[in-house]
């Protein structure tokens, strides 16, 4: 591989004379003094790790992945000349889990990170050393693993034991495991153990045609399909150059604010159902549920599937049905806010999400959180912002943001939000091109990288074309990935009542982390 | 308290299957075998998982494999797509009488993608209300009479499932809702799903879908209680 290699972006409209993308090679020994460099010089987001593993002569590439305002991209491209790799974590501490999924996925080694390991592959169900990403013929066998697994033992109090939780849970919950370590009645560590869900699907992408491989991506994460489909689909347009026509490019616009606005109606219910108010959860509930048939009424599947195609849309839903969703929008917002507006008098409520799982704003830029969770911390990141897609350069979005990090903040976020979604709705609304939907993309060789601001946060694909026109490699960079590695820090030192409340307003997906 | 109150001025969210004409967008509907008279038009490659079939009287959709990707909706196909959700089919008699009025469910999240899910979620909410059936979530599989498994059987959640199974007093059921659940869906392929939760797990009712609308699961439990007075009469339009 070599410097031709470097990614296409989905960038369309950056500036005139800047180069949106800064590639920076170094070698392995020059890493970790290369990126304290660069992380002195401006202070990027740190998105992803891409391994280029291929099969043949060439070394395979580490590509460490940044972005930045007025869509910048950093790159830090390492051949790998040796066997041990200097870790970045040090350094980058939101590169700690990319670097671990590096090690478990690729078997890249790393020299000093605090912790690899039983990680994305669990010890008990996989044998060792597997490295199933690295490119073969066959595809990896399962099974062979041994061990039960045991955390690593981070509090050294007496009286300290480990209360653990999941995977399976009592409602309709998402399997995960939560070890809590604690002496009494706080929790000191919270191990969060993801990946039992893992569905290896970037290799499953692999060797599909990108028409393909486009559902698989919708189906990453099924609440946030469209963000998915969408960018994964500008992945592959930047491969290929192609310019999706301007009315595409409004209804893309749309439906990613249509997803946004009915995932964080649902996240928020899931905040007030676990402050334990039934009645204010059930209404924002039953907005939830409109919304989902209002999609199916007007766009076809209540969850957006099969609505993104390459180069634009799979079909036109029509003009009056966009006046409609926006009108539908306008109605969900009005019954949110008059619910969220009692809601802020309750005094049952605010307790329990007021300076309750603090992420204060320099923790949570040292832990690289996106979406509404770093915006509530202060961190301004925000896609449609950084790097205008769709049709945000035409229909500027302002990023929502608080400061005092707390449950609370996180819920004010999501409530602001709701509201700036229908708004932008109504604008793309009165405002739609004529034309086509869909440009063709011609199949050509090459590497695209392309982001989005899905409803929980950047989420990134990097997409490598091959010359038989499939997908040679995907690496999916999603928010869930990047945010479940804070909460961590969001309940240490709060009450185990605290726990679930805590873990709603983070509004984190886990099949989004386990890819 | 006074959400009490708040609650009580809302008055009935809930869904009266039976009563009134269902509103649009409870289901996104499915495409139904179908004959066509120009069936030379039809290709049935549009179809990413074959679920679509030429036949000289038209075109055969195998139901249990479509993962909606909406590809063969008209008029892009000649397919005809029937608004229902009566979508579930038993392969084992409906539980005992005695079970018919409260039954307890245990959901196992076997690799879903969060669509499934996300629509059991609803199915509980408020607008479909599940529990007015008599049908409950239960805390421990030690009280659950159904399973409900969405989503491929990941490598990685294959003993959770076995060991709820294996935890559930008899008699009881299982549910594999979703495509997924049925027979791996679109993840069938990959290296780290075991397939569909009849890998891991006897299967007696099976409903398909991606995902399959809240009222389909609704039916599949149906098919499970033997409990369908009530929903007997919708409307399907
Ligand atoms: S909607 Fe179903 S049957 Fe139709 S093309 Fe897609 S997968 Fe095939
Ligand atoms: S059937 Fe579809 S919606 Fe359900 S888990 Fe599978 S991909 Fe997701």
């Amino acid at each position: 591989m070599n410097r031709t290699d470097a990614p296409r972006v989905g960038a369309p409209d950056a500036p005139a004379g800047r180069e949106p993308l800064q590639m920076v090679s170094t070698s392995q020994a020059t890493l970790p003094d290369t990126v304290r460099r660069l992380m002195a010089e401006n202070h990027p987001l740190f998105i992803g790790l891409v391994v280029e593993h291929p099969t043949g002569s060439p070394p395979p590439h580490l590509q460490y992945v940044w972005m930045g305002p007025e869509a910048r991209w950093l790159l830090v491209d390492v051949a790998m000349d040796g066997a041990v790799v200097p870790s970045i974590t040090p350094t980058v501490f939101a590169a700690d889990w990319a670097e671990r999924e590096a090690e478990d996925l690729f078997g890249v080694n790393f020299a000093g990170h605090p912790q690899l390991g039983d990680f994305i592959l669990h010890d008990e169900d996989w044998a060792e050393r597997l490295a199933p990403m690295r490119m073969r013929p066959e595809p990896p066998a399962h099974g062979g693993g041994r061990d039960p697994y045991e955390p690593p033992r981070i509090v050294q109090a007496p009286g300290r034991f480990v209360m653990p939780v999941g995977p399976v849970f009592s409602g309709a919950q998402e399997s995960v495991r939560f070890l809590l370590e604690t002496v009494g009645e706080e929790i000191m560590h919270a191990h969060v153990r993801l990946f039992y869900k893992y569905r290896g699907l970037e290799k499953l992408m692999e060797r599909q045609t990108p028409n393909r491989a486009v559902l698989v991506a919708e189906r990453v994460n099924g609440m946030q399909a469209f963000a998915h489909g969408l960018a994964f689909a500008q992945a592959v347009e930047a491969v290929a150059a192609a310019v999706v026509p301007p009315r595409a490019r409004a209804l893309r616009t749309v439906l990613a604010e249509w997803e946004r606005l009915r995932s964080h109606v649902g996240t928020l219910a899931g905040i007030v159902e676990s402050t334990g108010l039934s009645v204010p959860a059930n209404l924002l509930a039953a907005v939830e549920e409109r919304l989902l048939q209002q999609s199916a009424r007007y766009l076809g599947h209540r969850y957006l599937f099969g609505l993104v195609a390459l180069g634009g849309l799979s079909r036109d839903p029509g003009d009056d049905a966009l006046h409609a969703l926006a009108e539908a929008g306008v109605e969900a917002v009005a019954a949110v806010q008059a619910v969220c507006h009692r809601l802020t008098f309750d005094n049952s409520f605010l307790d329990r999400l007021e300076a309750v799982g603090i992420l204060p704003p320099p923790r949570a830029a040292t832990l690289g959180l996106v979406g509404p969770v770093g915006r509530a911390s202060g961190a301004p990141a925000d896609v449609r912002c950084w790097h205008p897609y769709a049709a945000y350069d035409q229909h500027p979005v302002t990023p929502v943001i608080e400061s005092e990090g707390d449950g609370y903040a996180r819920f004010r976020v999501f409530r602001r939000e709701v509201a700036a979604s229908v708004d932008l709705i109504q604008r793309c609304a009165a405002s739609l091109p004529a034309g086509p939907v869909q440009t063709p993309v011609p199949v050509v060789p090459g590497v695209g990288l392309a982001a989005v601001e899905a409803p929980s946060g950047a989420l990134a694909y990097w997409v490598r074309i091959g010359s038989a026109g499939t997908v040679d490699r995907c690496h999916i960079m999603t928010p869930a990935f990047l945010n479940w590695h804070g909460l961590a820090d969001a309940v240490r030192d709060f009450a185990f009542q605290d726990f679930p409340i805590i873990v709603s307003t983070l509004g984190l997906s886990v099949a989004d982390a386990d890819r | 308290m006074p959400w009490f109150w708040e609650g009580l001025k809302t008055g009935v969210r809930t869904l009266r299957p039976g009563a009134v004409r269902l509103p649009s967008g409870v289901t996104p509907g499915r495409p139904t075998t179908t004959a066509v008279t120009a069936r030379d038009r039809f290709d049935a490659n549009i179809c990413p998982v074959g679920a679509l079939a030429g036949r000289d009287a038209g075109v055969a959709v195998d139901f249990d494999h479509c993962i909606h990707c909406m590809r063969c909706q008209p008029p892009k196909a000649p397919v005809h797509w029937q608004n229902d959700y009566r979508w579930a089919q038993a392969a084992a008699p409906p539980l005992p009488h005695r079970f018919q009025r409260s039954i307890h469910v245990r959901i196992v999240d076997a690799g879903d993608c969060g669509g499934c899910l996300s629509e059991l979620r609803q199915l509980l909410g408020p607008v479909y209300s599940l529990h007015r059936y008599g049908i409950y979530v239960s805390p421990t599989p030690r009280d659950a009479d159904v399973l409900l498994v969405v989503g491929p059987v990941t490598v990685g959640m294959r003993v959770a499932l076995e060991e709820t199974y294996a935890a559930m007093p008899d008699p009881k059921r299982v549910v594999a809702v979703g495509v997924c659940a049925l027979n791996g869906g679109l993840f069938a392929d990959s290296f780290a799903v075991m397939g569909g939760a009849s890998r891991v797990v006897p299967v007696d009712v099976t409903v398909p879908g991606c995902p399959p609308p809240p009222l389909a699961i609704l039916h599949a439990l149906e098919l499970v209680t033997g409990l369908s007075r009530e929903t007997r009469e919708v409307a399907e339009s």
